[in-house]
Parts: C-alpha cells; structure tokens; sequence
C-alpha cells in the first residue's frame, strides 16, 4: 500500500512539471541582466511591473557588469542590460550586440567610504591608510565597476601605493558589502545605494567629487532579443515617474 | 606576460593541504573503521559533507566559525592569528573541500585488507601503527592513492569555499580557479585560456598517477 502510494505521488509530481498554463496565459519572459548593485531596487521594479502587465513575466539575473557582459557576448539569452558602467555597455555595442538606439543613461550613483557597524570611524579616504585598517574591500577593477571608480580615486588621491597591501578584491559590489557587514574587513568602497539597504553599516565619507569619472547606469535591449516589443516597453516603463520614485527611494539619482 | 602567481598560491594550498588531509584521512579512517551502528554514520555523515554540500555552504560554516566575529576567530585573534582573508586560509579551505574524497577513498580501501593479516601480525607483536604502515597501506594502496589522486584534483578546483574565507588577492590568495573566473569577468580571454589550459593539464596528471597508482598492484 506505501509503494502504490509513492508510485502514485511520483505521477502526480511528474504531471506537474509537464503541465503547462494555456497558450493565451503563458506570459511573454523577458529576461534582464542587471548590475549586483540594483538588486533591490529592480526586485521591487519588476514586481510592480508585472502587476500591472501580467501578459509579461521578468526575470532578473544579477551579478557584476563584466561578468554580465561577458555572459552576454558568450550568448546568454539576455533581453536588457542595465550596466553599472559605462565601459561594459560600450564594449556590447562596439561588438554591435545592443540595439544603439535603445542604449540611454539613466542614473547616478556615489562612491562611499564604509565600516562596519560599531568598528573604528573613519574622516576620510586619507584614514585608510591608518595601521588600525588591516584589510580594506574593494570591487575588483577589471570587472566589476565600483571597483574602477575606486582605483582610479586611490589613484587621484595618491593612495594607490600606501593602500595596496591591504586590499582584497571582491567579485561584485555586494560582495563587498557582505565582507563590511560581517566585520571581515575595517572598511570597503561601495556605491551609496548599496551602504542605503544595509543595518550593518555606517558611512564614513564620499569619494571627493571629480577624483573618478561620474557613476552613471546606462540601459539598453540586446539585439539577439527574442522579445523586443516587451523588453523596450520595459525599458520606457524605467523612465516613467513611477519608477524614478522607486529609484530614488533606493538612493539613486535619476538623470 | 600573465602574472604567474596564482599558480604558486594554487601549489602552495594544494600541497599543503594535501599532505594534511592525507594523514588525516588515512588514521581517521583507520579509527573509524571497525565502527559500527549510530556513531559510525554519524562520523562519515560529518565527514562526507562537504563533498555534497555546495562549496558556499562550505564556506559560510568556515566564516561562521572563523571569522572575526565568531567566538574561536576572536579566540585566535587574541593569540594574533587572522585567519579570515590570509593564505592560510586558502589551505583550510581546500583541505575541508577535499577531505571526504581521500577519507571515503582509504576507508574503503582499508577494509578490503583481509583481516587475516592484521591478526596475524597482532600475534607475532607487531605495533598498531607499524601494521597500518606495513601491513594494510600495501594491500590497501590502489585506493587510497586513487582517493589521494581525487582530493588533490579537487583542491586544486576549489572555489567557491575559498573565495569566502580567503577572498581573492592577487599573490596571496588568489588561486588558479579564481584567476580564470576574473580574467573571464574583466574580458581577459587570452588569460583565463592559459589558466584554464594549466589546470586542465594538472588534473588530467593527477588522474593518470591515480590510474598508474591502480596498475602498479594488479
């Protein structure tokens, strides 16, 4: 009797998987490649979006820009971009894999100093290279943006050389935050919006303003698209007024 | 010209870690061998885990009980040890990953040694060391090498434990795997081609020893 009854139960589960909802409600999937740093604020995006379109549905995969571009180049199914750096958008488009002209910038964001909730405050930059500042995280330069704008301040700064043994590079902006949070690490470089979402943090100072190249979020719909209609509907959809609001409640500034 | 120093760091925490989880391995698995009922299953539960949890599980238990948070990383902090982020911690790392594959490896390995022999070599007064050295590892040894060949093979791929307790530093705890994936991530391709090619050939040697480990006793 147990046997027939996980015989039974397998069937069950089996039918499930291979049910699918009728062709007029299989919602159009549209899937989009978004930078670690937006996490948050396109989860919340997203969702409101689909309320309102249920003929769609989103899906979010998120990680650092380089890695997400060169998934991208490789012929991953992508139907958005939405880089935190300029460079990785440039480098799809140079490569023709973007539609041009859906490719606009769309927000900026700020460099932070932070620490750990409770650890040594830091005044500025120039703090870190106190002996009390053992290790200090940062994005790691080539791929992951955060971290090019934290390279080329060091370098603005003259800080480059006093700071290099204490650094370790992490694989994306969140990453960073994780190793901050936990106290891992004395201090770390992430974008404002970033040290917004997280209790474990505190931020000490700004990157100066002109010590790196401005922070700005470009978006654009990837050329192999099978969804074009639907990603570009999105994409207006993220410049409407209803999701600058959302964008700004994460911290972000809208261009 | 590509920095070579993920290659030394990867040696230098391979090796190590070899080493230590081969003689770990080999008398936890001598010790635990005649075990039998719950506690024998507990301790090969505890000791395959890591094989079969995902290496950030890994990882996170590693940073849980190490990290400077946690009550033993504060207790080596006080004795000025910082695991957390040194190179250490790449030989923890990897030898936590890679120590079911040389424990379940030698386990299995010892108990095909017929029991016949370790009697006979009790009675004639041999010492319990001297007959797992001199009786069994002969008898044993196809398999406990092909288990030593596997945990060298894995240490060498481990990532994703690693990258978590050791973070990734270029020259001190930036290993092979980790080297690939940021060279592919920064659009690197022509490093992370070397790398992958360096590491495909280091595994496929680690397999031929172990294969040439099993030949050598037929």
């Amino acid at each position: 009797m147990k046997r027939l009854y996980a015989i039974g139960c397998c069937f069950l589960l089996t039918g499930s998987l291979f049910a699918q909802p009728t062709a007029e409600m299989r919602p159009v999937e549209i899937l989009i490649s978004a930078a670690a740093s937006l996490t948050n604020c396109m989860d919340e995006l997203k969702s409101t979006y689909m309320e309102g379109h249920p003929e769609v549905k989103i899906t979010a995969n998120y990680g650092s820009s380089g890695s997400l571009q060169q998934q991208i180049e490789q012929g991953a199914p992508a139907d958005i971009f939405f880089s935190a750096g300029i460079k990785q958008m440039q480098a799809l488009q140079s490569k023709g894999l973007m539609l041009d002209d859906t490719v606009k910038n769309i927000l900026e964001n700020k460099v932070v100093l932070i620490v750990p909730k409770g650890g040594e405050m830091l005044s500025s930059l120039d703090d870190l290279k106190k002996a009390s500042v053992e290790k200090i995280a940062v994005g790691e330069p080539k791929s992951v943006p955060v971290g090019q704008y934290t390279e080329e301040t060091f370098k603005n700064l003259g800080l480059t050389e006093a700071l290099q043994n204490k650094l370790v590079y992490a694989k994306d902006v969140r990453e960073v935050l994780s190793w901050v949070e936990t106290g891992n690490v004395q201090a770390g470089l992430v974008y404002e919006t970033d040290a917004k979402i997280s209790d474990g943090v505190v931020v000490c100072a700004e990157t100066p303003e002109g010590s790196h190249k401005k922070v700005i979020y470009p978006v654009g719909v990837v050329k192999e698209s099978k969804a074009v209609d639907e990603a570009k509907a999105f994409e207006e959809y993220l410049f409407s007024d209803e999701a600058k609001a959302i964008f700004k409640k994460y911290g972000f500034s809208v261009i | 010209m590509v920095d070579a120093s993920p290659l030394w760091v990867s040696l230098r925490a391979v090796s190590l870690s070899t080493v230590v989880v081969f003689f770990l391995g080999l008398l936890l698995a001598r010790a635990t061998m005649d075990m039998k009922g719950r506690k024998a299953f507990l301790i090969d539960m505890i000791c395959t885990l890591p094989m079969v949890l995902p290496p950030t599980v890994t990882g996170f238990f590693l940073l849980v009980v190490f990290g400077r948070n946690s009550l033993f990383g504060r207790l080596l902090k006080n004795i000025g040890v910082s695991m957390i982020f040194s190179w250490q911690a790449t030989v923890l790392a990897v030898s936590v990953v890679s120590f079911p594959l040389m424990y379940r490896g030698a386990k299995g390995a010892l108990k095909q040694v017929p029991k016949e022999h370790v009697w006979v070599a009790r009675t004639l007064g041999m010492k319990e060391g001297r007959i797992l050295w001199r009786i069994m590892m002969p008898e044993a040894w196809p398999g406990v090498g092909a288990g030593l060949a596997l945990a060298f093979a894995r240490a060498l791929g481990e990532f994703g434990a690693t990258m978590m307790i050791a973070g990734n530093i270029p020259g001190k705890t930036q290993t092979i795997p980790m080297a690939i994936y940021f060279a592919t991530a920064g659009g690197d391709m022509r490093s992370a081609w070397i790398w992958v090619g360096i590491i495909t050939v280091l595994s496929c040697v680690a397999l031929a020893c172990m294969e040439y480990a099993g030949r050598k006793n037929e």
